[in-house]
This record gives C-alpha cells, sequence and structure tokens, in this order.
C-alpha cells in the first residue's frame, strides 16, 4: 500500500467515494466526494500527537471491539495516508457535548492542520476504464443463529476476531484470550460454515476460504498457545488448491487438530464453559466438547451496498449481489460493460491468490486497452439511419447499455449509437419502428435472404446445398 | 453422547500407535478398507468407521463390537489403505485390547476358537483338527455338532485321525516365546 501511494502514477483517493459514473469505455466521467477528514493533508506531519491528545474514546471498528480508538484517528499503524481523521459522529466537538475537550486536538498540532470547518470536495475526473474491487462483508449470524447464542455469549467470536487477536499489533498483543474473562483458553472449538451451504438461513454458496484459514488458525493457536486443543467441525473440507490438502493434513497429523465431520447444532453455556454440541457423521455419533472459545467461521456475503455500486456502474449481479462477470469461463474478470473490470470477493468469494490473480488480469486487460490509440471492436454493432429516423427515442430506453445518444440532423434530434458501448444485442433494431436501427451484419436484407436461399429451389427435387432438408 | 476429549482422544491415539505402530489419525475416511471388506456386511460397525471411532476415542463402542472378530484379517484393507494404515493390524490390536479389557466374553464362540487353535499349535507345531473340533464343540456345549460332516472328512483323508507333530518343537516354543512378549506388552493374555 505504502509503495503504490509513492508511485507517481499512482493517484490514491482515500476517505473518498465514487458518486456517479457516466461516460463509457475510455471516457469515464467519475465523480468523487473526497469526504472532509477535518485534517489538511497538506499540511499534517502525521506525528500522532492529536490522537494523543483527544481525550473521546470509542470501540475500534478495525479490531471490531476489542480495541479502542480515539475521535480523531489513523484506523491502524501502517494505514494509507498516515493522516488522521475525526469521526464526525463521536467527535465532541461536533456532537456539542457537555463533556467539553477545548479542541486538544487543534492545540495539540504543531503544523496547525487540524480544521473542523474543512467540507466535502466534489472532484470530477476521467478515466479510460474502471476494476472494481469493493471486497466483501461477513454474514450478520448474531441475527440468524440462535443456536450459537446469537451474540449473547462473549466467548463465541468470528474468525476474523481471533485473526486480530494473533496479530501483534492488534488489541490484545497478539495473545489469544476469552473476551468474557481475558483467561488464556485451553479448547478451542471452530465451528466451519456458518452460514454457508445453509439454504434456509444463510447463503446457498460455499464461502470456499474459510476451511484454509480456519486450519491456519488452528495451528496458529497452536503456536501461540502450546496446552492448548483445537477442534475443528466442517461439512466437507475444501483444500482444493497447491498444497492446500497437505496444509490441511499437516494440522491434523502434526498438530494434532481434531477435525470432526459434522454442523454445529447448539452451543450452550454450562459454568464458564461453552458446550457444543455436534454429530460424528462419520463414527456416527452424537459428540459433545467443552470449549473455552468459540469461533465462527461466518459466510463471506457482498458489501451491503453493492447493488448501489453495480446500478452506478451499470454492472450486473447475481441474487445474492455479487458482480456478475462477462463469460464464467472465458471473459471471467470483465463485466459486460466495456470498461469495467471485476476483481476479488465482489465476484465471488475467493482466496488472496485468487483474487490476486484477478486484479493482475485485470490491469492487463486494462493496459490493452489504454495502449492503443483506438478500439478494436466486433463489428456487430447497431448503426442509425439518421434520414429514415423518426426521433421518437424509443431505442434509447430499451437499450440495455445505454449506448444510444442523439445528435441533430437536419435540424432534428436523431438517435444515434456510441460504438464502443453498443453490445450488438438487436433490441434497438427490433423495437424502431421506422426500421432506422440495422444491426452490422444482420440487416434484414441478409436475414431474408438466408431465409429464401433454402426454397429458391422449392418444387425441385434437389435442395441447395448446405440448407437443411 | 461421546464427549470429545483432548486428553484421552491423543492418549488412545497413542496407545494404538505403540501397539500396533500404526497411526490412525491418518484416516481421513475414503471407506476403501470397508468397500473392500469381504464380511463389512455382517459387521455392527463397518470397518471405516471403527478408524473414525479410534480417532476420537470411541473406546468402548470398539471394544465391544463385533467387527474385530469378524475381520478375517484377509489384509484387503491393509493392501488398499491410500494412507498406508495397516487395518488388519489395528484389527489385531484391538483384539488384544477387547480380550485385556475383558470385552471379549460376549464373542466366547469366536475366543474359544482361537485359544484353541493356538493351543494345538503350541502344542504339536501344526493344527490337529480332530482335537480343534472336539474341544471346540465341547467349548460351546455342542458335543455332536457337524458330526456328519465330520466322518465325510475322515472317509475323505482331510481329518488326520493320528493327529501329528513337526520335528522342531523348541523352534515353535521360541516362537511362541517371542510372541508371548508381545502380548504381554499389548496387556493381553495374562
Amino acid at each position: 500500500m505504502v509503495e503504490s501511494s509513492k508511485d507517481k502514477n499512482i493517484t490514491i483517493h482515500t476517505y473518498s467515494e465514487v458518486e456517479q459514473v457516466k461516460g463509457y469505455v475510455g471516457n469515464f466521467d467519475v465523480r468523487i466526494r473526497k469526504k472532509a477528514r477535518s485534517v489538511d493533508m497538506s499540511k499534517c506531519t502525521g506525528c500522532g500527537a492529536c490522537t494523543e491528545a483527544c481525550p473521546h474514546v470509542v470501540p475500534s471498528e478495525w479490531d471490531l471491539g476489542l480495541g479502542t480508538r480515539k475521535a480523531i484517528y489513523t484506523p491502524f499503524a501502517q494505514a494509507v495516508p498516515n493522516v488522521p481523521v475525526i469521526d464526525r459522529s463521536v467527535c465532541r466537538i461536533f456532537t456539542k457535548s457537555k463533556d467539553k475537550c477545548g479542541a486538544a486536538c487543534v492545540r495539540a498540532c504543531v503544523a496547525k492542520a487540524v480544521n473542523h470547518k474543512q467540507e466535502d470536495e466534489i472532484i470530477n475526473e476521467k478515466f479510460g476504464a474502471i476494476v472494481v474491487a469493493t471486497g466483501y462483508s461477513l454474514i450478520p449470524w448474531e441475527q440468524k443463529y440462535g443456536e450459537y447464542g446469537g451474540g449473547r455469549y462473549k466467548d463465541v467470536i468470528t474468525s476474523l476476531h481471533f485473526e486480530r487477536m494473533l496479530q501483534a499489533s492488534g488489541p490484545t498483543s497478539g495473545h489469544v484470550i476469552r473476551p468474557s474473562d481475558g483467561k488464556e483458553p485451553k479448547n478451542v472449538v471452530f465451528i466451519q460454515c456458518v452460514g454457508s451451504r445453509d439454504e434456509s438461513k444463510g447463503v446457498p454458496y460455499c464461502s470456499g476460504i474459510c476451511c484454509m484459514y480456519t486450519a491456519k488458525q488452528a495451528i496458529l493457536l497452536k503456536e501461540h498457545v502450546h496446552e492448548a486443543q483445537p477442534y475443528v467441525f466442517y461439512i466437507d473440507l475444501r483444500a482444493t488448491k497447491k498444497n492446500y490438502e497437505q496444509f490441511v493434513l499437516r494440522a491434523q497429523r502434526d498438530y494434532g487438530v481434531i477435525y470432526t465431520r459434522g454442523r454445529v447444532s447448539k452451543i450452550y453455556q454450562k459454568g464458564d464453559k461453552l458446550v457444543v454440541r455436534a454429530a460424528d457423521t462419520l463414527a456416527g455419533t452424537p459428540v459433545e466438547v467443552e470449549a473455552d472459545l468459540v469461533v465462527l467461521a461466518t459466510a463471506v456475503v457482498p458489501q451491503t451496498d453493492a447493488a448501489d455500486v453495480a446500478r452506478m456502474l451499470s454492472i450486473p449481479h447475481d441474487q445474492f449481489t455479487l458482480f456478475t462477470e462477462a463469460h464464467p469461463k472465458l471473459r471471467p474478470v470483465e463485466s459486460v460493460t466495456r470498461g469495467i473490470f471485476l476483481a476479488g470477493a465482489c465476484q465471488s468469494p475467493m482466496d488472496i491468490p485468487e483474487s490476486v490473480s484477478m486484479a493482475s488480469a485485470c490491469a492487463a486487460k486494462v493496459m490493452g486497452i489504454l495502449s492503443h490509440e483506438e478500439l478494436t471492436l466486433d463489428p456487430t454493432i447497431a448503426e442509425v439511419n439518421a434520414d429514415d429516423c423518426s426521433g421518437c427515442l424509443a431505442c434509447t430506453r430499451v437499450c440495455p447499455f445505454e449506448a444510444i445518444t442523439t445528435v441533430a440532423h437536419n435540424g432534428r434530434m436523431v438517435s444515434q449509437v456510441i460504438a464502443s458501448i453498443c453490445q450488438g444485442c438487436g433490441t434497438c433494431a427490433a423495437t424502431c419502428t421506422a426500421s432506422a436501427i440495422t444491426l452490422k451484419g444482420f440487416t434484414n436484407e441478409e436475414i431474408y435472404s438466408q431465409i429464401e436461399a433454402p426454397f429458391r429451389n422449392a418444387g425441385k427435387k434437389e435442395v441447395a446445398a448446405g440448407a437443411p432438408a | 453422547m461421546l464427549q470429545l476429549n483432548a486428553d484421552t482422544v491423543h492418549s488412545f491415539r497413542n496407545e494404538i500407535k505403540q501397539t500396533s505402530g500404526e497411526d490412525v489419525a491418518r484416516c481421513y475416511q475414503c471407506g476403501k478398507c470397508t468397500a473392500g471388506c469381504p464380511v463389512a456386511a455382517d459387521m455392527d460397525i463397518t470397518p471405516n468407521r471403527v478408524m473414525r471411532l479410534l480417532q476420537i476415542n470411541g473406546r468402548d463402542q470398539v471394544l465391544s463390537s463385533s467387527t474385530i472378530w469378524l475381520c478375517l484379517s484377509c489384509e484387503t484393507c491393509s493392501t488398499r489403505c491410500p494412507v498406508d494404515i495397516d487395518v488388519a493390524r489395528v484389527m489385531d490390536t484391538l483384539r488384544k485390547f477387547s480380550v485385556a479389557a475383558g470385552y471379549a466374553s460376549s464373542q466366547k464362540a469366536i475366543t474359544d476358537f482361537h485359544r484353541l487353535f493356538l493351543d494345538s499349535v503350541r502344542r504339536y507345531g501344526r493344527l490337529d483338527e480332530l482335537e480343534l473340533s472336539v474341544k471346540n464343540n465341547l467349548a460351546a456345549g455342542k458335543p455332536f455338532r457337524d458330526m456328519g460332516l465330520a466322518v465325510n472328512l475322515v472317509q475323505k483323508g482331510k481329518i488326520n485321525l493320528r493327529g501329528g507333530r513337526v520335528q522342531d518343537r523348541d523352534g515353535i516354543k521360541k516362537i511362541f516365546a517371542g510372541s508371548k512378549r508381545f502380548v504381554k506388552a499389548a496387556g493381553g493374555e495374562k
């Protein structure tokens, strides 16, 4: 991240949101809202004095509530840029709190960079291509799985919480603890497929990454807490890539992780322990574990606002709001909208190597477009005969790609197809009552000739070669 | 309800490893052992399920099962196992555990046969079919079982009425002495 922030060809807009995308491949007009971070980026030196001075402490989103942050903060130590932001929803100056802080951050800032009056800035920029890499979110399991406590048990956490605890610079300084009493856990139960492959409460698809990170976390648990015992409950182990199967076997054989095939049915409190009940479907017997900590591998789901992003970009998504690729096998990183590409888990749940592959492919595809003066396109696109066009503009309303615009022709407005957007679907040609739109290579004359050809010799015994008998 | 407990799970796995030399934790439940087993259909717990129960300390279930006694030691499972577990050898170990822990009493007919068979071999260096048949019938309390068959077998020379013994009886003794140590280590025959 730091490296790309220093590249002269890369501009990173942080704390910014794309609000509108117009135009087409090679000519995208993008409106970006650069939100007011209340700190002047050109003055701030990143010394952190403001953060230290700020008296207002709130739970940290980055640490999923396991740690805290201030009202003026950088989300994590290596964040780019190293310029803090004021969270206006909690800052005492913005909330007009009675608990006065006396603008401690302003007084602490030697560079005079803190500016509570800063406003959002709207910028419009032109881009040649867009790569969508909006990532994923996790299923809100608390609302769906009452049988796992629905969030009532402090010691039932998600894998992401566990990951934060393993992090040396994290909220527990790398110590694995029970959130309830801060004690080191001995028996740790990992439950896979919480929400994944669950047609009733979750999503029907496999989240794809949980088998591997659960094996990793179980191994890391053994390395952090030698006396700990990891248990993993799974439905199937899907370790399909290079060295993955061996990794899972290593967890089982070398680290003694106890894997049990069966979905956990219930978790309940017993003293300060959590009893995890499941069936061992391979042994054919119900089983129980007394756990100190339970870690849920929750389902990968799209970002909650993925549908809005799709609408803004005119790209399709499936019923789960995962963005749809142009072709699942042959065009996996392109969207159907030319010039817009997809990378990572916004398209489908995937792990790091796959996301990196997709991102690299996107970069290559974009270079393929931007390195040429002209765009080479499929020739089968629609064309408007301006003389015949009545200017009713029915075609503009039916075009699914918004590829039809209007131009003046002999003193009246007529339709015009933007060649670089048109996908040649033919909807406009079929709609046009004046027959003013033709699809190149599929004109009415061409299609009629094809129909007539086999019947040209009708009545004679032999039919034209190649025509269906 | 089987309580999954790490300490007992690992100690049972180790116990089997030390006695049989086989690491049951390697089993990933493909089921090939059961698929190839000629007597699996008659077992109360299939061989692959036995392997799974061993992984989670399902000691009682396994040691009281008919499976370990129905196993013919044909070793089809061991030959075909993709993770190289000698399943037949594990079954052998389980029979020893079962005898030692007193579970085998429910399988008296089978254990009697095993004992009488070995007694005969121990004494003569080879099997005395007549003696084994008679003793086995007496042990079962059915002295006349298969009498009709016995007549046929004798007529065809399949049963040697005079018995027989090998020449190198000391060699046989040594073999038994050696295996005795092994059996003792397994906590088997007292």
